[in-house]
């Protein structure tokens, strides 16, 4: 019964977590938003001691009920778990084995001292919720635009508005890189042997560990009633029952209640705690489990022939359009509500909501070593609309403050920088001016290129006290692949 | 049927199918007789096409022409090429099923669907005897850089290789009054390339001699005046119920059609007509002018109204329509075999009918493609007839408080996306102004663009 509700529990925990981030038309996070910001680590960074506190709680009350019904990536081992116990002779596969304490404090020690250090790739590797992050928009929600086009062109061809077709592209290939390696590395081990990562690497994991061997309620072995089948052992995911020593090491136990319904003596129950003391595993020898290997940099180029604008002689036919490049820019762009650099960087997870509710293909995480798959702005695909606060909506760890999109018109993140090499005006003798024409702060001005000729190529002049960094210059500029106008970021955000 | 004339052949066809529903009906269960046909739409005639003779070569040609503008393409995918290629046997198909059922006047210009027209038109008609259809094509020499005697000639001779035929039955300098009296000195006045034509005419590779004409007035008049001296056989003028009275009120640069046609029909020139149909924009009319020609004709096509307004006017040798798809054809050819010249009272609805629309601020896009391709990527006449369709459909509202706006916004931006990738739509515009002198109904073009760029804008930021 307890293992149902259990169940029961982690299925909607986990439909709505990964929702989120499959979710592109922003309407889920009204309702599910929560779910995100009831995640351990995401909490503790935006400082929301309430949540904190809360899940303290309830973990003392209940174990670490955490672990096996609010944190996705658990549910998703899980479910790997589940599909690794098919068969009947699988299906008591599991042994006990003794915790490897070495590993774990390490490992968490390791995993605090880049929190403080402010090593926020280091952080967002390890980090629990932040790793299904990735799962899910890397690798599920492709997934789930693809499915979504497909309907977008039926209903195109319906004459129906239900659905649109979204893009679907590579935002970073080191962060899709992590994903996929996360994701097979975790579901061979959960295959294989259930909790393995949640009981060895995962910080959060140790942590709630420390605090669930003292939780009032939890499973209890009656000896009287064990006949030492040893069926619980073999069915315990955690690896944390010793059932010749008829002891579970709560530190490890899930309260999966899997257990319970393996049992056929009915010997193990879940209640309170008694008062004999009871004695914890003690750790083995450390094992050194490689769990993850990382590429980083790599970058995709794809030369393309240069199309100058072609002289017009038919009727018909459009002109080929280059790709954008990213421009190299000096100081990192990051969303307005992130206040800056540094307050980004202590505060985000890596999670990648941002980057998978961004509707206008600006955010994508990270490829620098340090801020590894934290989110960062470019302008290539789209540009930063004013009317769009949609990642400062999602973030569950204070990284990206909310802001209403009246703040936002007038939070500078960056600012514009004039090109004079790419400037059709200068390179093309065409009249322009669309940088100008769709600043939304009226920034830019178009003058004429010789100050002592009115009649000269106008360029643009930006007023830097007014511009926001929004992009939309740099976005439109017709230049390609390089913009003639490109955005330079603040290491600190301010309000103009 | 023959024996009354008053009873059409649509209507002979219904009384027939009704008579024939009846007597089975009757046979079968004898009980009271029920009136019950299968479908209105009847049989395409084949061999009732309505022809006009031209009075200076004698002609007998098709009311309806065959526009070869509009080809049907295939995407670049599907080629296999990597560049968008036309349909051929899809062309082949429309021009068989065209000169069958009496269409015999084939429209066409080296400038036409990205230069590939002239070259389709040739493949589909070569297979069919050299006598049985008429071929029009153009000198094309837009470009200041095939100004020069040797380019235009180049231009000229290539259209005989690209149609394979030895003579030409009718060719057209093309587009004369797009850019002023200077382009038509430059293209064909300075370079002494209209006296060669007249040469060629002579020598009998070019049977009639003519020209199209957008834009400046004076280019026309200049032409015209000149009569006596180049003899022209036709002349080909865009002329439809809305551009009758209304060309110039829609833009003050254009000249109503019922001046050109007057002064055409004054010196006994045959006309030409092109758009008639205002590249679709005359059967994709707003709902409640559909529902007005509808109500008047229930059983008509929208556009036959446009076509049967052209035809209605005795001076004009064949109407153009530039036919895509099947259903396009035989809709016209219902229309025009024959022929049911628009009475007073209906010449009279129609003027009422145009003046209706001009309250609609639809954009005068005849999706000819002229102004592409757009050197900065834009699709130009797919933003166009994005906002013009949008229009038609009352989906046009910039009013957030507007119970509709929801609706009008999703369709309108979720439409936009899908009719023109975001790289090619109008917020990236530079206002170049490239575009706008190919323009035969001389749209401001970046003007418009802008127009609709800030409506987007705005749909963008009140949800």
């Amino acid at each position: 019964m307890l293992r149902k509700l259990r169940i029961v529990l982690a299925a909607l925990f986990f439909a709505a977590v990964t929702l989120l981030f499959l979710d592109f038309t922003g309407t889920l996070h009204g309702w599910l938003g929560w779910t995100a910001r009831i995640q351990f680590l995401p909490a503790l960074l935006a400082l929301n001691f309430g949540v904190v506190l809360l899940l303290v709680a309830l973990t003392l009350l209940f174990g670490r009920l955490y672990c096996s019904v609010i944190c996705p990536l658990g549910v998703m081992q899980d479910i790997a778990a589940w599909f690794g116990r098919r068969g009947k002779r699988r299906k008591f596969r599991y042994a006990y084995s003794p915790a490897k304490n070495g590993l774990r404090y390490g490992v968490l020690a390791l995993f605090v001292l880049a929190l403080v250090a402010g090593v926020g790739s280091f952080v967002a590797l390890l980090a629990p919720y932040s790793a299904y992050g990735r799962i899910a928009s890397n690798l599920f929600a492709p997934i789930c635009r693809w499915g979504n086009n497909l309907l977008a062109w039926f209903a195109e061809r319906a004459d129906s508005y239900a659905f649109y077709s979204t893009d679907v592209w590579l935002r970073s290939l080191p962060t899709f890189l992590i994903a996929l390696a996360t994701f097979v590395v975790l579901v061979v081990l959960a295959w294989r042997n259930g909790r393995t990562y949640c009981n060895t690497i995962c910080p959060v994991g140790t942590v709630l560990g420390l605090l669930s061997r003292y939780s009032l309620f939890r499973p209890v072995i009656d000896t009287d009633k064990c006949n030492g089948c040893t069926r619980c052992s073999r069915r315990c995911k955690a690896a944390c029952i010793d059932a010749k020593r008829h002891t579970i090491d709560y530190s490890r136990c899930v309260v999966c209640m899997d257990c319970l319904d393996a049992c056929a003596q009915g010997a193990i129950s879940y209640r309170r705690r008694t008062k004999q003391p009871v004695a914890d595993a003690v750790a083995g020898s450390a094992v050194d489990v490689s769990r993850r290997h990382f590429l980083t940099g790599a970058a995709l180029l794809a030369g393309a022939a240069a199309a100058k604008a072609q002289e017009k002689r038919v009727d018909g036919g459009l002109a080929v359009i280059l790709d954008k490049k990213v421009p190299h820019r000096a100081t990192p762009v990051v969303p307005p509500g992130a206040q800056g650099l540094s307050h980004l960087a202590r505060h985000c997870t890596g999670c990648q909501l941002c980057v998978a509710a961004c509707p206008n293909g600006v955010l994508r995480p990270s490829t620098r070593l340090e801020v590894l798959m934290q989110p960062e702005s470019s302008y290539e695909r789209g540009y930063c609309r004013p009317e769009c606060t949609k990642c400062s909506e999602v973030c569950p760890a204070g990284a990206i403050f909310r802001i209403t999109p009246e703040e936002k018109s007038a939070i500078r993140i960056g600012r514009a920088v004039w090109v004079r090499e790419n400037c059709i005006p200068l390179t093309d003798g065409v009249s322009c001016g669309n940088c100008a024409r769709h600043c939304p702060t009226g920034a830019i001005r178009m003058v004429p290129s010789d100050a002592a000729n009115p009649d000269a190529p106008k360029i643009p002049v930006v007023n830097e006290e007014r511009c926001i960094g929004c992009g939309a210059c740099e976005h439109l500029c017709p230049a390609r692949p390089f913009s003639a106008i490109y955005v330079e970021g603040d290491r600190v955000h301010r309000t103009i | 049927m023959k024996t009354d004339k008053k009873i059409t052949r649509r209507e002979f066809l219904k009384r027939l199918g009704a008579g024939a529903a009846v007597t089975s009906a009757a046979l079968a269960t004898g009980c009271t007789p029920k009136r019950a046909t299968t479908a209105s739409l009847n049989e395409v005639p084949s061999g009732g096409m309505t022809y006009r003779t031209n009075p200076t070569s004698g002609d007998r040609v098709s009311l309806l022409g065959f526009g070869m503008m509009r080809l049907p393409m295939v995407s670049a995918r599907e080629s296999g090429t990597g560049e968008e290629a036309i349909d051929q046997p899809m062309v082949n198909e429309l021009v068989d099923y065209a000169l069958a059922h009496g269409v015999n006047y084939f429209d066409t210009s080296p400038a036409y669907c990205q230069g590939l027209s002239e070259r389709a038109t040739g493949t589909a008609l070569k297979r069919h005897p050299r006598s049985e259809y008429f071929i029009a094509t153009k000198l094309s020499n837009f470009s200041p850089d095939t100004w020069s005697r040797a380019a235009s000639m180049q231009m000229y001779r290539n259209s005989f290789k690209e149609l394979q035929v030895d003579y030409i039955d009718y060719l057209l300098l093309h587009g004369i009054g797009m850019g002023g009296m200077e382009a038509l000195r430059g293209r064909y006045l300075d370079n002494g390339m209209l006296d060669f034509l007249v040469g060629e005419r002579k020598a009998g590779r070019i049977r009639n001699l003519g020209f199209s004409y957008h834009g400046d007035i004076e280019a026309f008049d200049c032409l015209l005046s000149r009569h006596d001296e180049y003899k022209w056989d036709f002349a080909q003028i865009q002329l439809n119920y809305l551009d009758w009275k209304y060309a110039k009120q829609i833009n003050s640069r254009n000249t109503d059609a019922e001046y050109l046609y007057g002064e055409l029909s004054k010196r006994g020139i045959p006309a030409v007509i092109m758009e008639p149909l205002l590249g679709g924009r005359l059967s994709n009319v707003p709902d409640n002018i559909v529902a007005r020609l509808k109500q008047r004709a229930p059983e008509r096509s929208v556009a036959s109204w446009a076509f049967r307004f052209a035809g209605s006017f005795p001076g004009v040798l064949t109407v153009l329509s530039g036919m895509r798809v099947m259903e396009h054809l035989q809709d016209n050819l219902r229309t025009y075999s024959p022929l049911q010249p628009l009475t007073d009272d209906e010449l009279g609805f129609l003027q009422q009918t145009a003046t209706l629309m001009m309250q609609y601020e639809t954009i005068p896009c005849n999706d000819c493609k002229y102004c592409m391709p757009c050197p900065y990527g834009l699709d130009i006449p797919a933003i166009l007839l994005h906002y013009n369709k949008c229009l038609n459909e009352g989906a046009i509202i910039d009013d957030p408080q507007d119970s509709a706006y929801r609706r009008a916004r999703r369709a309108y931006l979720i439409g936009y996306d899908r009719s023109v990738p975001k790289l090619r739509q109008a917020s990236h515009c530079i206002g170049c102004n490239q575009c706008s002198p190919h323009c035969p109904q001389r749209i401001d073009i970046p003007h418009e663009l802008r127009r609709i760029d800030a409506y987007v804008e705005k749909l963008k930021r009140n949800k």
